[in-house]
Formats: C-alpha cells, structure tokens, sequence
C-alpha cells in the first residue's frame, strides 16, 4: 500500500519535503508510524508525534486506507 | 459594572457590533487574563487585549528587549532594548488603554508559582518559547480549571488551540498533553532563535489567540476547543485538525520539575559535560592536532560564518551518528552552545560516546574572542 504523508513544522525538513509517499504493509497508523520511524530515526527524537487522518487526531489502531489524507504534526515551542 | 462615557466613546465600534454589544463589552472589563509571555506572540495579543477593553491583564515575562527581538515583538522599540518585557509592555499599554489594570510578573513562572499566579485569572494566554513552560502552564490551568489559548510558531507555520475549555455539559476539552504526551528531545526540535521566524507570523498567530481569548470570554461564536489549528503562511493554507476528548487530565494531579520532564536538566550528566574554550579550540586547529570538528548548525547559517568543521544540522544528527568519530577527541559546536551541548548529552547518553567536547560560547565566542572580523548574527 502506499500512503501519501504531509509533513508540517520540522517533520518536513526529516522528510525531505511537504508531502512523502509512504510504502508499507501494514494499514493501522501504528504500522505507518513504526515505518516512519525505521525510515526516518529523526522523527523519534520527537517523542509525541501526531498523525491526523482527514483532519483528524488518529489513534495507534486506527486503520488507514489509500484514499486518506494523513498528516504529520510535530510539537511546536516558539513564541 | 457599566462603562463610563469615555469608555462607551472607546469600546464604540464593539458596541455598535451587534452581536457583540454592551453586555459583551462589559463581559471583557469584568475578565482577567493573564498573557504569560511578552515576546512575539505577546506582543500582538496584548496590544489586542488591551485595545479590547480587558478589565484585568496580567503580564508575565522575566526577559528583557533584545534588538533582535524588534523584527516581529511589535508591542517594544529601541527605547524598551535592555529593560523588563513585562515592565515595558506595561508602559507602553496604559498609554494605549489607561482603563485596564495592569499586573506584572517580572520573575520566572514556575512549579512553585504558577498555580497561585494562574488562580487570579480567568482565562491563560500561552506565548511561551519553550517546551518546560509550555506544559507547566498546560498544567497549572488544568489543575485550576482555566481555559488555555495556546500558540506556537516557528519559521512561517504556526498552531492555535484552545486547551481545557469548559464545554456546556460540564467536561473539558482536549489539552496539551492529549496532543503531545512527552515532550520532544531537546534536541530535536528546534526554537526561532535557532531556526528563525518570519517577524509577521507571530503579528497572525498572536492575533488568532487574541480573538481567541474574546470568544472564551463572551461566548461568540465557536471557540476553538477539541481542535489545533495548523496555518502556513506561504501558502496561507489553514487547516483544523480534530482532537480527541482528552484523557489525560487525570494524569494530571500536581505541577512537577518541567526542565527535568522535557531533559533539560540532566543533573550531574550537564556537569559532567566536557567542554573546550575558544582558545583551546584554536591551539587545536592551530597545533594541526587530530581531531574532528562538527558543527550542527543549519546550512544557511554555516554559509553567514563557519569554522570549516564538519557540517550535520542537529536534526540529521541521529541518522549521521557513524560519521561522529569514536577514537579521536571531537569538538562539536553550534552558534551559541545550547544546540551542541544539547547534541553532546544526547550522544553520550544514546549512543555511549565518551569523546565528545562542547565548544563553550559557540560560534559566537570565537567571533568575540579569537577573529573579530567574523560576522555575528
């Protein structure tokens, strides 16, 4: 399955760029997120990433499916 | 409570709003709310709230006006460098508004103080520009049941939520910790002073929790609770994310030691921490010794002034860690010292380096100390 990724805040410059495609065989979050992980070591430096699933905060077991806008929100300290 | 004829003169373009009106305005002079941050977020709420006719504001930064804060802090100007944020905001807002009353916290918020400080007021502006205080003040207001009008920005993306809203059955919305349970690796995500801010976006962001801070107050509209707005100002695209109904407000039960939480303070390891001057950086170089210079900084600053060390932005760190030498003595170093200090700990306490040395000062104490001519940003 390939799923298409927007990258927001600094998960963008560990991605490489706004939007990523990613490959994997799984299809919950979880499977995505450990993907990302293994791809990307950068991103668990981030502890709490947030993955939204059309517009939506996503749990672990959610399952995901192709057609999905999945998006990668990073926390964010500046003021 | 009723307005006095200059204030009806004032609030007047409010109170001929007609879904705002007299009662609303009266709902914003009998309001308290406390701004904890007078920076770039600050600058444009509190310019806003006070222009609004707020009853109360309550201004809490320990910081003082740096010139390189004057790009996007709108509320300071030259006259403000050098002095307490909070002292200056105050000044330069009863000028503005010499109705609202003003209280000022010009010490650092912390476990000890936040929770009495935040008691006072009825609604908690977060324009903090750190991690450890972030969650203290998501804390604080849980823990006090106070709405929290939270912002944050970094290079031309900012986010906006309204954090423990009290809905009307009587439960509270999502707050900070339902998004992000622990806090980020100090040095994995980086602040404006490292990776810079567009001086406009906090004017939009601060302005947003603003507007914010109205709705909570008069109950216009749809404040933006169980939701984290994300804006993006290249593209001006927006978007609102949906948050769960938290659950982590009972993990919640006391205010804790935030710079432990979020691995600022490693105790005995910071100590512990090795570290080289510039001076014995430039014996190094200058003795042709063998040993490997890294800077972590990003490329645009590496091309402003560099030191013709090795070059791995912090964030690439933790996928370059085989490019970090293990048998020779290694000097890493950032523009100040806080990115490579935070980069040395994280590599002696992950990966077991025992090699690792700090260039005390950064960058910045080489321009001052050993090549003045070396441009400082």
């Amino acid at each position: 399955m390939k799923y298409k990724v927007k990258a927001f805040g600094v998960t963008k410059d560990i991605l490489g760029g706004k939007e990523a495609v990613v490959e994997l065989e799984g299809q919950t979050v979880a499977a995505l997120r450990n993907q990302l992980f293994q791809k990307h070591p950068a991103l668990q430096g981030l502890r709490s990433l947030l993955i939204a699933v059309n517009n939506t905060y996503a749990e672990d077991n959610q399952v995901i499916s192709e057609s999905d806008e999945i998006a990668l929100i990073p926390p964010v300290s500046g003021g | 409570m009723k307005l006095s004829t200059d204030e009806v003169k004032r609030y007047s373009r409010h109170l001929v709003l007609q879904e705002f009106g007299l009662e609303n305005q009266l709902k914003l002079k009998k309001s308290k709310v406390l701004v904890v941050g007078a920076g770039g977020l600050g600058s444009p709420a509190l310019l806003y709230l006070a222009a609004a006719g707020i009853g109360t504001i309550g201004i809490a930064d320990f910081d003082r006006v740096d010139v390189s804060n004057l790009q996007r802090q709108v509320l300071f100007d030259i006259n403000a460098v050098g002095r307490n944020k909070a002292q200056a905001a105050k000044e330069r807002l009863s000028l503005l508004n010499p109705e609202i009353n003003f209280e000022i916290y010009t010490e650092k918020l912390t476990s000890l103080n936040a929770l009495a400080i935040v008691q006072q007021y009825d609604v908690v502006l977060d324009g903090t520009d750190n991690f450890p205080t972030r969650y203290l003040m998501n804390d604080a207001c849980v823990l006090a049941n106070k709405p929290l009008v939270y912002g944050s920005i970094l290079r031309f993306e900012g986010q906006v939520a309204v954090f423990n809203y009290r809905k009307t059955d009587g439960s509270y919305s999502a707050n900070y910790r339902d998004l992000f349970a622990s806090p980020p690796d100090p040095a994995s995500v980086p602040n404006c002073e490292q990776a810079g801010v567009l001086g406009v976006l906090p004017g939009m962001i601060g302005s947003m929790q603003a507007s914010e801070v109205i709705k909570v107050i008069t109950g216009l509209g749809e404040p933006l609770y169980d939701k984290l707005l994300l804006f993006d100002s290249l593209s001006m695209q927006q978007t609102i994310i949906g948050l769960p109904r938290g659950n982590s407000r009972n993990s919640i039960q006391k205010l804790i030691d935030y710079d432990e939480f979020c691995g600022l303070s490693l105790g005995a390891n910071k100590n512990d921490m090795k570290e080289v001057t510039v001076q014995e950086l430039k014996e190094l170089i200058d003795s042709k010794a063998d040993f490997q210079l890294i800077d972590v900084r990003e490329p645009h600053e590496f091309d402003i002034c560099n030191l013709e060390g090795e070059l791995i932005p912090q964030a690439e760190i933790p996928s370059n860690v085989d490019r970090i030498s293990k048998d020779k003595k290694v000097v890493i170093h950032c523009r100040s010292g806080a990115r490579s200090g935070n980069m040395v700990q994280w590599l002696e306490k992950n990966h077991g380096f025992t090699n690792l040395y700090n260039l005390k000062g950064g960058i910045l104490a080489w321009a001052r100390e050993i090549d003045p001519t070396m441009p400082s940003y």
